[in-house]
């Protein structure tokens, strides 16, 4: 769940003001797009999502955690309620496919026992079963990104966040992706997913908010609206 | 922190040094290098340093008994020299002794006429600590029966000058190679974990703590550092010793005497491990404190 009110962000170095006044929700179990031009602001609004940067006004909540508030130590906490997933993937390359997957969740301090039955059922839920010993360099990327997604899947976070996920992938891997996110959306999971792809948007029918210049210029499932 | 996890972080420790191989030698080896450079300029002052306190002990004072003692007289005044403080040792020269000495030097033509009783009974006086000569041979000019006490005032400053320049010198060349070494030794650390910066944030975003993040880099610092200190100390006691041997085998060994290695093995080891775990642990922790700012 992310509640965001009044959200303004400037950067101090370029005097950037990366967004105004944003108001935003996204309730538990939605599957939602954020869309919007280069520039518009969708990755500082990310970023304040994940805790990489803090709002100088307004009021972030994500998973019932005050961003604005959370001292540093605590972000862990945060973060562990998300699962990231960025274009470039960023796997660990000398680890193979399981152990990616299984690192975030030795990170969480899951047992071994734990992480034998869990990592198995989320590879073949993003369909990379028998890869288990690959390393990420002989994967296409459209399985790297699989694996991004297991990896951001395995500790059953309450929201998955995915950064340009489609950015590197052709069309017809991009909308199995996105089919996959909206098959792990039924689980439960809410999804938040940035993007400037149109097509893709318009094929899934979701709530699209849209961003321009700092600023949230439309929600509603009307689909993208092609800024 | 549970057992299974510490281990697992321990096997990380390990298992980053074996992938990061590369970066690994080249941290041992600058660990290394830096350690017997300091080490061999340790090694050099505190030689000198033992030199010139050799030289100081060839340094004597001589105290020359009134001339109406008796030899049995004069050599009863053994302990009370003895006992004036900073005098390490005393031998008693009867005058015979001293004038044979004193011939020795000369021609028999020259010798010719001399008597004896030229010559005073003395002792030839050590010192603890030349600094205080001064002071000694006041001491000694105030025990009864001593009339006359010949010290080289001016050796004796002159040595403490240049022990001082050479302690000085040395410290201040010490301290410079700790400065340079650690800045070099964090930096290639600092070089090592670069390539990690996207490892680390991966971490971050999966929800990592940064201790969980930092003590894979500790265990692999500390790997790193026992390995570059104990090589280092392997390669300086093969060195020293090949150098030693070769100036023994010199003219030069005759006159003067090195310090043996096993007299400095002990704490140079300790230093050479705790320099080198020091290095290690806080060089890669330092280098890695801003990728935790995520």
């Amino acid at each position: 769940m992310v509640r965001m009110k009044n959200v303004t962000k400037v950067y101090d170095s370029s005097g950037t003001v990366a967004l105004d006044g944003v108001n935003m929700t996204i309730d538990e179990g939605e599957f939602v797009f954020l869309v919007g031009p280069s520039g518009s602001g969708k990755t500082t609004l990310m970023k304040l999502i994940t805790g990489e940067v803090r709002a100088d006004a307004g009021k972030v909540i994500v998973n019932d955690f005050d961003m604005n508030k959370i001292r540093r130590h605590k972000l862990p906490k945060v973060r562990r309620t998300l699962g990231v997933i960025f274009q470039d993937y960023r796997l660990i390359d000398n680890m193979n496919v399981y152990d990616n997957v299984a690192f975030a969740m030795r990170v969480v301090g899951a047992s071994g026992r734990e992480i034998s039955r869990r990592v198995p059922y989320v590879l073949e839920l993003v369909g990379l079963e028998g890869r288990e010993k690959r390393l990420p360099g002989e994967l296409s990327g459209g399985e790297q990104q699989r694996v991004a997604i297991a990896r951001a899947l395995v500790n059953s976070p309450r929201m998955i966040v995915a950064d340009e996920p489609t950015g590197n992938l052709d069309p017809v891997r991009s909308l199995e992706l996105m089919l996959l996110f909206e098959k792990i959306n039924e689980m439960g999971t809410t999804i938040l997913v940035v993007t400037h792809e149109k097509e893709l948007v318009n094929a899934l029918s979701k709530r699209v908010i849209t961003i321009d210049e700092g600023h949230v210029i439309s929600d509603g499932m009307d689909g993208y609206f092609g800024l | 922190m549970s057992l299974s996890r510490g281990s697992y972080l321990i096997r990380e420790g390990f298992r980053s040094i074996k992938t990061h191989s590369f970066m690994s030698f080249a941290s041992v080896t600058i660990i290394m290098a830096c350690l017997i450079i300091m080490g061999s300029v340790s090694l050099l002052s505190l030689n000198i340093d033992q030199l010139i306190g050799d030289m100081e002990n060839q340094n004597e004072v001589v105290a020359l008994v009134d001339e109406t003692y008796s030899s049995e007289d004069a050599q009863a005044l053994q302990s009370l020299v003895e006992a004036v403080p900073n005098v390490s040792d005393a031998e008693f020269v009867d005058r015979a002794v001293a004038m044979d000495t004193f011939m020795n030097n000369f021609d028999r033509d020259f010798r010719d006429g001399i008597d004896e009783t030229v010559f005073r009974h003395r002792f030839v006086i050590h010192l603890d600590d030349i600094s205080l000569m001064s002071e000694t041979k006041s001491a000694l000019e105030s025990v009864e029966g001593i009339v006359k006490v010949k010290a080289h005032l001016e050796y004796a400053n002159a040595f403490i000058t240049i022990r001082n320049i050479v302690s000085v010198v040395s410290l201040v060349l010490t301290v410079i190679l700790v400065f340079v070494s650690v800045f070099i030794m964090s930096n290639t650390i600092k070089l090592a974990t670069f390539g990690r910066r996207e490892e680390i944030g991966i971490m971050k975003m999966v929800g990592a703590t940064n201790s969980f993040i930092r003590l894979p880099f500790i265990i692999e610092g500390l790997v790193l550092g026992v390995l570059g200190g104990g090589l280092a100390f392997l390669a300086e006691w093969g060195l020293y010793g090949l150098l030693t041997s070769r100036i023994m085998g010199t003219l030069a060994g005759s006159f003067i005497s090195i310090i043996p290695f096993d007299k400095v093995a002990v704490p140079m080891l300790i230093a050479y491990l705790g320099i080198g775990v020091f290095v290690g642990v806080f060089g890669g922790v330092n280098a890695i404190r801003n990728y935790l700012k995520v």
